[in-house]
């Protein structure tokens, strides 16, 4: 589905990402987990090609999108939910969610189309169909988390980029939140590639995960073996913490 | 009442409001503001599209309008073009002078678009001045020649109230579609949110482009009817001062609201008629309502029209109980 081979990517003269390679085969959830700045967002925006990559190869469906603008990056089936989930907030919620289907709305069977996807995002998400005539900046931050999520979904993704999906949002948000990225997989075989700091949340949710750390992949593996893994529960899980409490 | 037949019943309100104001300032000089707010209105109107809808400024408006003036008077006044023909060419030249300049400043954001902007206004005011032999130069460029259809010649205030606010009602039509329309979403979309726009699909260089390109044309539309109606052009009418005026006829108005760019528009050009009762110190009035206007009503006059309206439509319908 996709593949990502020897990616450098810079942000002017700082090398972010460094010889990143990875893969996601078709209706996986693979979490990508570290810390600030390890340069997971950068990867996400690398893939949706807000931010190109300087060399490497990212290859979606054996094609390769490295050089193409995010607008077509997004009409070949790739959506990114951005960090800090960034919903238009003057528009109100139908707006910001005909806006996910911008590319579709150009043709009458794209118009078809984004109405179905409207429908599925209302049963996803419920509140947002209550709410679909209030602007999106009245809405709370798990409200503005599922519109965004929404939006995604409008343009009918078969790979999701989802842009750490749990921030500032209570835990039983999340939890709805991850519920419907799962039912995503199930009834939809769509594919997900999550970036989360909530690492123990992610790798629950995922079949795979790799490990980020400044700009390189240190591990890799089944996200059951991450999960146990003890330096991963060290950097990323908490482990020993009482320890260092104590010390 | 849906939105789209209240939007429809609205403009219809509004456009037979114009249409019958002549009817009631037969006095010429009241009708000779009117024709200015008309102008203006359109250039607003222009703006709004950038400024309003795209959220981008631009400092350098009165160079459109300006080029949309001199294309026409030079054409017509020194070398006897059809007015109507040079009208034409004014807009299209001065749309693909926009186009090409749009590429390279609309990458700049914020005060760096602002500085760009303001810097090409200068330039062109600077051509104006300076280029003696084809435009007069500060002195200014005479005999500029009515628009005409057929026999008919657009000569005076009250056909020339009617010839410019047909453009302008028309502009302010295509701006209320633009608005709800996918493109108007995508517009208002990169103003909030750059980089969300882009995921989500929208070309948002071209588009910025294009809507720079649109706003120039009108605006060029609005000199070219300035020029014809006038007869007569100097820079003096397109510098930096009328650039950051219609800026603040945007602002002032309400950001991204059609009806608010005319509130806005007329505030700005009927107010300085009625200030002369303070003689010298009407420019301090001038800027305090401005500070007044902008403190109490963040959203312009069309914000606070709507409060107001919203506020009257509440309390109806708490005495109805």
């Amino acid at each position: 589905m996709l593949v990502i081979k020897n990616l450098n990517t810079y942000y002017g003269q700082v090398h972010v990402l460094k010889n990143v390679s990875l893969h996601l085969r078709e209706g996986e959830i693979v979490a990508l987990i570290g810390a600030n700045g390890a340069g997971k967002t950068t990867l996400l925006n690398t893939v949706s090609g807000i931010t190109p990559a300087r060399s490497g190869i990212v290859s979606y469906r054996g094609l390769p999108v490295q050089d193409l603008p995010p607008h077509r990056i997004v009409g070949l089936g790739v959506s990114q939910v951005p960090e800090g989930r960034q919903v238009f907030k003057p528009l109100v919620v139908e707006e910001n969610l005909e806006l996910g289907a911008y590319l579709l709305h150009r043709n009458k069977e794209g118009k078809e189309e984004a109405k179905k996807n409207l429908q599925m995002v209302y049963e996803l998400f419920p509140v947002l169909a209550e709410r679909r005539r209030q602007p999106a900046g009245t809405l709370s931050g798990g409200e503005q988390q599922m519109l965004a999520v929404g939006r995604a979904l409008m343009a009918g993704p078969r790979l999701l980029l989802l842009d750490e999906p749990s921030m500032g949002l209570a835990p039983l948000i999340v939890q709805e939140i991850f519920r419907v990225i799962r039912s995503l997989v199930e009834e939809r075989k769509t594919t997900i590639l999550i970036v989360e700091q909530n690492a123990k949340a992610a790798l629950n949710l995922a079949d795979r995960g790799y490990v980020l750390d400044t700009g390189k992949i240190i591990m890799e593996g089944a996200a059951s073996d991450l999960l146990v893994n003890r330096d991963v529960q060290r950097a990323y899980l908490g482990r020993d913490k009482k320890e260092i409490w104590e010390r | 009442m849906t939105e789209a037949k209240r939007d429809i019943l609205g403009f219809l309100l509004f456009a037979a409001a114009v249409l019958i104001a002549p009817f009631f300032f037969a006095d010429s000089y009241i009708l000779n503001v009117l024709v200015f707010v008309g102008i203006n209105t359109l250039l607003a109107v222009a703006l709004n599209l950038l400024l309003g809808f795209a959220g981008q400024i631009s400092l350098g408006h009165a160079a459109f309008f300006g080029l949309g003036a001199y294309i026409s008077g030079v054409m017509t006044a020194a070398h006897s073009f059809d007015p109507w023909l040079a009208m034409l060419i004014a807009a299209v030249s001065t749309g693909v002078a926009a186009f090409i300049i749009g590429f390279p400043i609309l990458k700049l954001k914020g005060h760096y678009l602002a500085m760009a902007t303001l810097g090409f206004g200068i330039i062109v005011y600077i051509v104006f001045n300076e280029t003696v032999d084809l435009t007069g130069g500060p002195s200014g460029l005479p005999g500029i020649p009515n628009l005409s259809l057929g026999e008919f010649s657009f000569d005076n205030d009250i056909k020339n109230f009617y010839l410019i606010w047909a453009f302008t009602l028309l502009a302010m039509r295509i701006s209320l579609n633009l608005y709800r329309s996918r493109i108007g979403r995508a517009l208002r979309a990169i103003h909030d949110s750059e980089v969300a726009a882009r995921v989500a699909g929208v070309n948002v260089k071209n588009l910025k482009v294009q809507i720079f390109t649109m706003s120039a044309v009108i605006s060029a539309l609005a000199g070219s009817l300035y020029a014809h109606t006038m007869t007569f052009i100097s820079p003096a009418s397109f510098g930096f001062n009328f650039s950051v005026e219609l800026v603040t006829m945007v602002i002032i108005g309400g950001l991204g609201s059609v009806y608010g760019s005319f509130m806005g528009a007329a505030i700005l050009t009927l107010l300085p008629e009625f200030l002369r009762i303070f003689h010298d110190y009407d420019i301090i009035v001038y800027g305090l309502l401005l500070i007044l206007i902008i403190m109490f009503m963040p959203g312009g006059l069309a914000g606070g029209f709507r409060t107001a309206l919203e506020r009257l439509s509440r309390s109806r319908k708490q005495g109805a109980d």
